[in-house]
């Protein structure tokens, strides 16, 4: 065991590989070329066309040991992960590593397949049962958990090797040409899987929705895909997008959420130009609805909007308020309905997106974030992949990246849950690190972080309830009391890889 | 203690007592007071505990910035004297009652309270109290209500009950209610003291609450029964001053501040006589502006009343 620079205390291997301790958001320098992968030649008349997934499997060459790829662009709704392992487990292949861009709670029904040695371990993050269990010790397969840019980093490096991608095609051409626009699996944008298209050293095609040569437009080019599989469905419609995001109807929701607003204004940074990223959640939807409110107040006329793209982004390119939208997933049918058709509506990769070793990724752009939280502690760390228990339940998406990218990240988080405080001493896991979160707003205050003193003094001079963390954390403390510690075993379940690869946090097997 | 009126009263949350995760956030929202309610939001089997519940919220709730009242059962149930006794000691600002239909019910809770202060040993005046008038009756005595005691700083306007016992529907419009509110305003506003309308029920509907909220506001009520949080900034909003209420009434004050100086009560504003009532209203005014970030000014209550 060796201890990074916030002293958690990670192992020196995982899952065969060596750990690099990580010490602080900016320094880590590549030294790799970027990966490569065989030429291949597909000759006139030749058909990429397998007729089923049995078949598509064969003919990568898939084996014992190797790693196989998804995207999870269908999110809850996806089976198409489910389909492919059956079918290795049926081809009798065993010790395979899955390495999706993530993994959703209907993935649940992976867990037999690991138990019976199908499945040995995750080189992604797990939301749902599967960490739950892992963290339990009910199941043994190791998980690197990483962020969204941080896996196209590791693909790109060589570091992560997929030796098949099965790409979810909601519509696609009988040459591989494809997009997320149409169909029954209509999902939008399919920014995710473009590293898998790239390095991934063969690329399946699948699709519940052949159409004749061409399709367009195209997000993943033919160039780039070796075969393709008709399935009679990718996932289950109603859970692959919401119908719509709703913001939150909360109060304390919709108090934080004004508050949020409040500072990114008091920044100084609502004027033209001004560029803007939030999730899905209630929270983060009554911050851009609260936003969009100052901006038309102040007739701002901002650059981008980016991320997981939801129908109050839409209205906001829309409206005029933003020129840009880069779109690395849609929330929602508005979403998927304008990445079709509008021009500045733009289908981006997790690459451009997030990676922190390129040219620059689109993070490094944005303004102002608003991100979730399981936990906070009094040094600005957040925890979103374990929740107060202990247990492994959450991805980390693109926390880490956007709040190290951004030049304002605010965690939005109500200060107790299920009658636990959620400012902490010390997260049980630390995703994102302090250095990178310049303020923490709850309804019972805003608490800014010391880099950031001349916020701080604004906040203040704007009459907004400021409030050193510590202070905050003993509001809370004092009407929750003090929740009793988790133990852990010693045995590592997980480790959370940092944006440049190196490891920020260990996850822990929960005593029983 | 100075005249009530200048203590902001625009938004008054309903807060039900047997709800500890919705009590915790009392202090966290941004209305000027809350009344926490024994009464109607409280199920009959709950009425003990909520009471233990409250007394002690209200006991540890010890950095208050906002006034908290405590809507009682009234005084002719078996649960309304064991409520006062339970929560007085806790020090809540007063009591909300509900059911105030005559001028004795009020004076008899007036007793109570004087006997509470001398047991508790607090200054006799202490706890207010804000009459609810929800019924043809209330209505009928509003202006005797009013004036029955110094404790009474407000008086409250319940639809649902007034409706109820002139059995007729409640309207969004309100046409039914105009009668009954302007016989309360009158009443709260000849003793000189602070009115407060009903609360609106639907709080899905912003934009008739917003037409409520403008439409009592314009009749003269000060401020409004609220049933959710997220109805106190349409609150706030609808009564912020406007720019220049704003600039006047600063001139008012910077006035009687110079009649002040030269001996005096009143003076000529723009040809304009400024006398208490002009400079209460202008004190209000302010006091509402700097409440809402609008303005930054230090008013010291000598200058409204003038030094003693």
């Amino acid at each position: 065991m060796v201890q990074n620079s916030l002293g958690r205390w990670i192992p020196q291997q995982f899952n065969g590989r060596a750990c690099r301790p990580y010490c602080d958001p900016f320094s880590v320098q590549p030294n790799v070329q970027r990966a490569s992968r065989a030429l291949r030649r597909v000759n006139p008349g030749q058909s990429k066309l397998v007729s089923n997934l049995i078949d598509a499997v064969i003919a990568s060459g898939l084996k014992d040991g190797m790693c196989i790829s998804t995207h999870h662009h269908l999110r809850n709704g996806d089976a198409l992960l489910n389909n492919v392992v059956r079918v290795i487990d049926t081809l009798g292949i065993r010790d395979i590593t899955i390495a999706s861009s993530s993994v959703h709670p209907v993935h649940a029904e992976l867990i037999p397949y690991i138990h019976s040695g199908v499945i040995r371990g995750f080189e992604c993050g797990v939301n749902g049962l599967i960490g739950e269990l892992a963290s339990k010790g009910e199941i043994h397969c190791p998980i690197t958990v990483r962020t969204h840019g941080g896996r196209a980093r590791a693909m790109m490096s060589g570091e992560l090797k997929v030796d098949v991608a099965f790409i979810a095609a909601p519509c696609c051409d009988l040459y591989g040409n494809m997009n997320g626009c149409s169909g029954p699996s209509a999902c939008g944008s399919l920014g995710y899987a473009y590293p898998d298209a790239d390095y991934a050293h063969c690329v399946i095609a699948v699709t519940d929705n052949l159409q004749p040569y061409p399709v367009t437009p195209i997000s993943i080019a033919q160039t780039q895909v070796d075969y393709v599989v008709e399935v009679e469905r990718l996932g289950d419609p109603q859970k692959i997008v919401s119908t719509t995001t709703r913001i939150t109807s909360d109060p304390i929701g919709l108090m934080i959420a004004k508050h949020a607003a409040e500072v990114i204004e008091a920044a100084g940074l609502l004027k033209d130009g001004f560029s803007f990223q939030t999730g899905s959640g209630g929270t983060s939807l009554a911050v851009a609805d609260n936003v969009r409110k100052k901006m038309l107040a102040a007739g701002v006329k901002g650059s981008f909007g980016s991320g997981g793209i939801t129908s109050y982004f839409v209205d906001m390119l829309e409206h005029g308020l933003f020129n840009t939208l880069f779109d690395v997933q849609c929330f929602d049918l508005e979403a998927v309905r304008s990445i079709a058709r509008n021009p500045n509506h733009l289908e981006i990769s997790s690459d451009m997106y997030a990676n922190p070793f390129n040219g620059g990724g689109v993070v490094n752009q944005l303004d102002a974030v608003i991100l979730g939280a399981t936990e906070v502690d009094v040094d600005f760390n957040v925890n979103v992949n374990t929740e107060s228990n202990g247990y492994l339940l959450h991805n980390t998406g693109g926390h880490s990246d956007t709040a190290a990218g951004a030049k304002l990240s605010i965690i939005t988080v109500p200060s107790i849950r299920g009658r636990l405080p959620i400012v902490r001493d010390a997260v049980t896991t630390v995703t994102t690190p302090g250095e990178t979160v310049d303020v923490i707003v709850t309804e019972r205050g805003i608490a800014v972080n010391d880099n950031r003193p001349e916020l701080k003094q604004e906040l203040l001079k704007r009459k907004l309830p400021v409030k050193d963390i510590r202070q905050l954390q003993q509001e809370i403390v004092a009407l929750t009391g003090q929740p009793k510690a988790v133990e852990f075993e010693d045995d590592v379940i997980a480790v959370i890889e940092y944006r440049d690869g190196t490891i920020i946090d260990a996850v822990r097997r929960v005593k029983d | 203690m100075s005249d009530s009126g200048f203590v902001l009263r625009r938004s008054l949350l309903y807060v039900p007592g047997n709800m500890p995760s919705m009590l915790q956030n009392v202090p966290v929202f941004d209305c000027d007071a809350v009344f926490i309610d024994l009464e109607d939001a409280v199920p009959l089997n709950e009425k003990d505990a909520a009471r233990n519940l409250v007394s002690r919220f209200i006991a540890t709730y010890t950095e208050r910035n906002k006034e908290v009242f405590v809507r009682i059962n009234a005084l002719d149930t078996e649960w309304g004297l064991d409520d006062l006794k339970k929560v007085l000691p806790s020090l809540p600002d007063g009591i909300r009652l509900p059911k105030a239909d005559t001028p004795e019910i009020v004076e008899r809770l007036d007793t109570l309270l004087t006997e509470m202060e001398e047991a508790l040993e607090v200054e006799i005046g202490t706890f207010k109290i804000i009459p609810s008038i929800e019924s043809a009756l209330g209505v009928i005595n509003s202006i005797k209500i009013a004036r029955c005691s110094s404790r009474v700083i407000a008086l409250a306007f319940g639809a649902e009950d007034y409706t109820a016992s002139m059995e007729i529907e409640r309207t969004k419009s309100g046409e039914e209610l105009f009668h009954s509110r302007a016989r309360v305003l009158w009443a709260a506003k000849a003793a000189g003291i602070q009115v407060i309308d009903t609360i609106f029920a639907d709080v899905g509907d912003m934009e008739s609450f917003r037409t409520e909220v403008a439409l009592v506001k314009n009749l003269g009520f000060t401020g409004k029964s609220l049933v959710n949080p997220r109805q106190i900034d349409v609150v706030h909003e609808v009564f912020a001053p406007q720019a220049n209420e704003i600039v006047y009434a600063q001139q008012v004050i910077e006035a009687i501040i110079q009649a002040r100086k030269m001996g005096t009560g009143v003076i000529a504003l723009n040809g304009k006589m400024v006398d208490a009532p002009v400079v209460k209203r202008a004190a209000r005014v302010i006091k509402t502006a700097v409440s809402q970030g609008l303005l930054e000014y230090e008013l010291d209550d000598e200058v409204i009343y003038g030094a003693k």
